[in-house]
């Protein structure tokens, strides 16, 4: 016999928080509840009352928060600072608080049984008073701890879960964790709510705090796995950074662009593409400054605006220096065609940097990007933390196809790698290596394109010069060997011709 | 503060219950044998939402003893007598 089930597939409702409905591969199941779980300071609080923001600014749905612990007054006026006026909204009618926090000074006698009727008729009331279609209800923890029977409590929140479910509701409902790693709440909660869980987790990683979310699970419906950083801006709230649920859709282009440098230009075969990430590596003091100065420049010599980020010297060192190479900086800006960002990584976390260069690209608009330097950076994350930054950083401006420099700072003067390289090397199209060499006691430089991507390039180390014209490029390096290892060695004349013949036939 | 103060109290229910209906039964009880003067309002919160809402009602069966001052909040059925008497400020008369 066949049986015709009606079964309608399981919707998503975009939760509107930024990230978080491309792990959630499209937001939280509609008309489900989801728990969200997490540690004292975990965000959950911001979470569950930026669903409801985010479905006022974004889709006109009206919402119910459901208030167990703070007061009303202390909710608005905390949020206020992200720019969500929720008075103005329960004036428009599209906000609607239930305030069940602990009265001060009340003290409640229990006399013989009792349920929490009234909770549930105040909770559809003013869910129908606005015809709300999101609910958040924060917190749990603080329902159970306002009364000793905690079966009853339970029995009570499967009951609104029910009325929830029945009225179509998609609800936020927060969670205490003792622990970042074990059980998913306290009270085992997770029984009657399970359908959908998302944890919040603020771990303390190598002396540094890192905001994770993970979806645990979503019944009957798909997500992305796995643990993705997030980060609490003072003026949007939490913006998750999808690493690795970024697609690889960018477009490869033909078209060339300078790179600043004609001999550059012809080592690489003809400049950068225009859509390419560029890493240029080196250590100390050997250039790569001076090639990011180069590349900027030969932006605004086309009229077209590049954007600096800074992370190494100061606004007045920076400037300082390229105007000894023959770059006004300062005259660039007032043109309105450089932007340079200056900050010291220590004055933020990783993931409020990336926001930050995100939201700078996003404003300015600009043709090229440079970060000088990316390993700076590094000093204010976890290697995993920085591997995921490199990788947001990296796709986020290949989707802009636009040209992007990088600088990394390698640890040795001479030849070695760095954690940058070994991050970047993967998704970088370009990388080129500045390095010292040390010739007859003498510090000389060179340089060589390493990879270059969807193109032939020059395979010599060449030695290049720096004066107050800028970056001079010159013949390569005949007779040495042992650059790039940091180990130069002069070798004779009849040594190479040996060599030569090694691999002619 | 003795049995002799008016008393106003009010009584937050949800719906026609059992439960409700052994509060109000238990309540008009204890009243009678122990107060002199007072008045009793019982409120379901399923026909006033918005008088829960105003009272921050969260558990149902509650009673508030709105009068004399200082306010008193009792939650359950008010089966056990004694925890009523005490939450009203009342000592038994008869022990």
């Amino acid at each position: 016999m066949e049986v015709n089930h009606p079964v309608s597939p399981l919707v998503k409702l975009s939760t509107g928080i930024e990230g978080f409905d491309l792990i959630a591969e499209g937001g939280l199941p509609k008309g489900r509840t989801t728990l969200v779980a997490g540690t004292a300071g975990s965000a959950k609080t911001v979470f569950a009352a930026q669903f409801l923001a985010e479905g006022i600014r974004r889709h006109q749905q009206a919402g119910v928060f459901v208030t167990f612990e703070e007061p009303p007054t202390d909710i608005r006026r905390n949020l206020l600072s992200m720019s969500w006026d929720i008075l103005q909204w329960e004036t428009d009618g599209l906000w609607t608080f239930v305030d069940v926090s602990p009265i001060p000074g009340m003290e409640q006698i229990e006399a013989g049984n009792f349920d929490l009727g009234a909770l549930l008729a105040r909770i559809e009331h003013a869910i129908r008073k606005v015809g709300a279609k999101r609910v958040a209800i924060d917190s749990l923890g603080a329902v159970f701890s306002q009364f000793t029977n905690s079966s009853m409590v339970r029995e009570e929140m499967r009951r609104l879960g029910a009325a929830l479910r029945n009225m179509g509701i998609t609800a936020v409902l927060t969670a205490e964790r003792t622990q970042e790693f074990g059980e998913i709440a306290r009270f085992g909660v997770e029984e009657f709510v399970a359908d959908n869980v998302v944890i919040l987790r603020n771990v303390l990683e190598e002396e540094k705090r890192r905001r994770t979310v993970e979806i645990l699970k979503f019944r009957g419906t798909t997500h992305q796995k796995g643990e993705y950083p997030f980060t609490v801006l003072p003026d949007s709230g939490i913006v998750v950074i999808p690493v690795s649920a970024i697609e690889l859709k960018q477009r490869s282009s033909d078209l060339r662009v300078s790179s600043g440098n004609a001999e550059l230009n012809r080592m690489t075969g003809g400049g950068f593409f225009q859509d390419s990430l560029i890493l240029v590596s080196g250590a100390t003091g050997c250039g790569k400054t001076l090639m990011t100065a180069e590349f900027i420049a030969a932006s605004i010599t086309h009229g077209e605006r590049c954007l600096l980020f800074a992370y190494e010297e100061s606004r007045e060192q920076l400037f300082r220096n390229a105007s000894g190479w023959g770059y006004d900086f300062k005259r660039f800006e007032e043109e309105g065609l450089l932007k340079v960002i200056c900050a010291y990584p220590e004055t933020a976390g990783l993931e409020d940097h990336l926001i930050r260069i995100k939201s700078h690209i996003d404003g300015f608009k600009p043709r090229r990007v440079a970060v000088d330097s990316v390993s700076a950076l590094e000093r204010v994350a976890t290697n995993r933390g920085f591997r995921e930054f490199i990788i947001s950083l990296a796709s986020f401006v290949k989707q802009r196809e636009i040209p992007g420099l990088f600088t990394a700072t390698t640890a040795n003067l001479m030849g070695g790698p760095s954690i940058t390289e070994s991050h970047f090397s993967s998704i970088t199209d370009t990388i080129i290596l500045l390095r010292y060499v040390e010739m007859l006691g003498e510090m000389r430089r060179g340089i060589t394109v390493l990879k270059m991507r969807g193109s032939m390039h020059e395979k010599e180390i060449r030695e290049f010069t720096i004066d107050g014209q800028g970056m001079h490029i010159n013949a390569p390096f005949r007779n040495i060997i042992g650059i790039l290892s940091g180990r130069p060695e002069f070798i004779t004349p009849a040594e190479m011709e040996r060599m030569g013949h090694l691999f002619s036939d | 503060m003795s049995a002799q103060d008016v008393y106003l109290l009010k009584l937050y229910i949800t719906g026609h219950t059992p439960r409700s209906a052994q509060a109000i039964s238990n309540l008009q009880r204890i009243c009678d044998q122990e107060l002199a003067d007072y008045q009793l309002q019982v409120i379901d919160v399923l026909e006033h939402p918005g008088l829960a809402e105003d009272e921050k009602i969260l558990a149902t069966p509650t009673l508030i003893r709105e009068l004399p001052p200082p306010l008193r909040r009792i939650i359950g059925d008010l089966s056990n007598t004694e925890k009523v008497l005490l939450g009203l400020d009342l000592k038994p008369i008869r022990r």
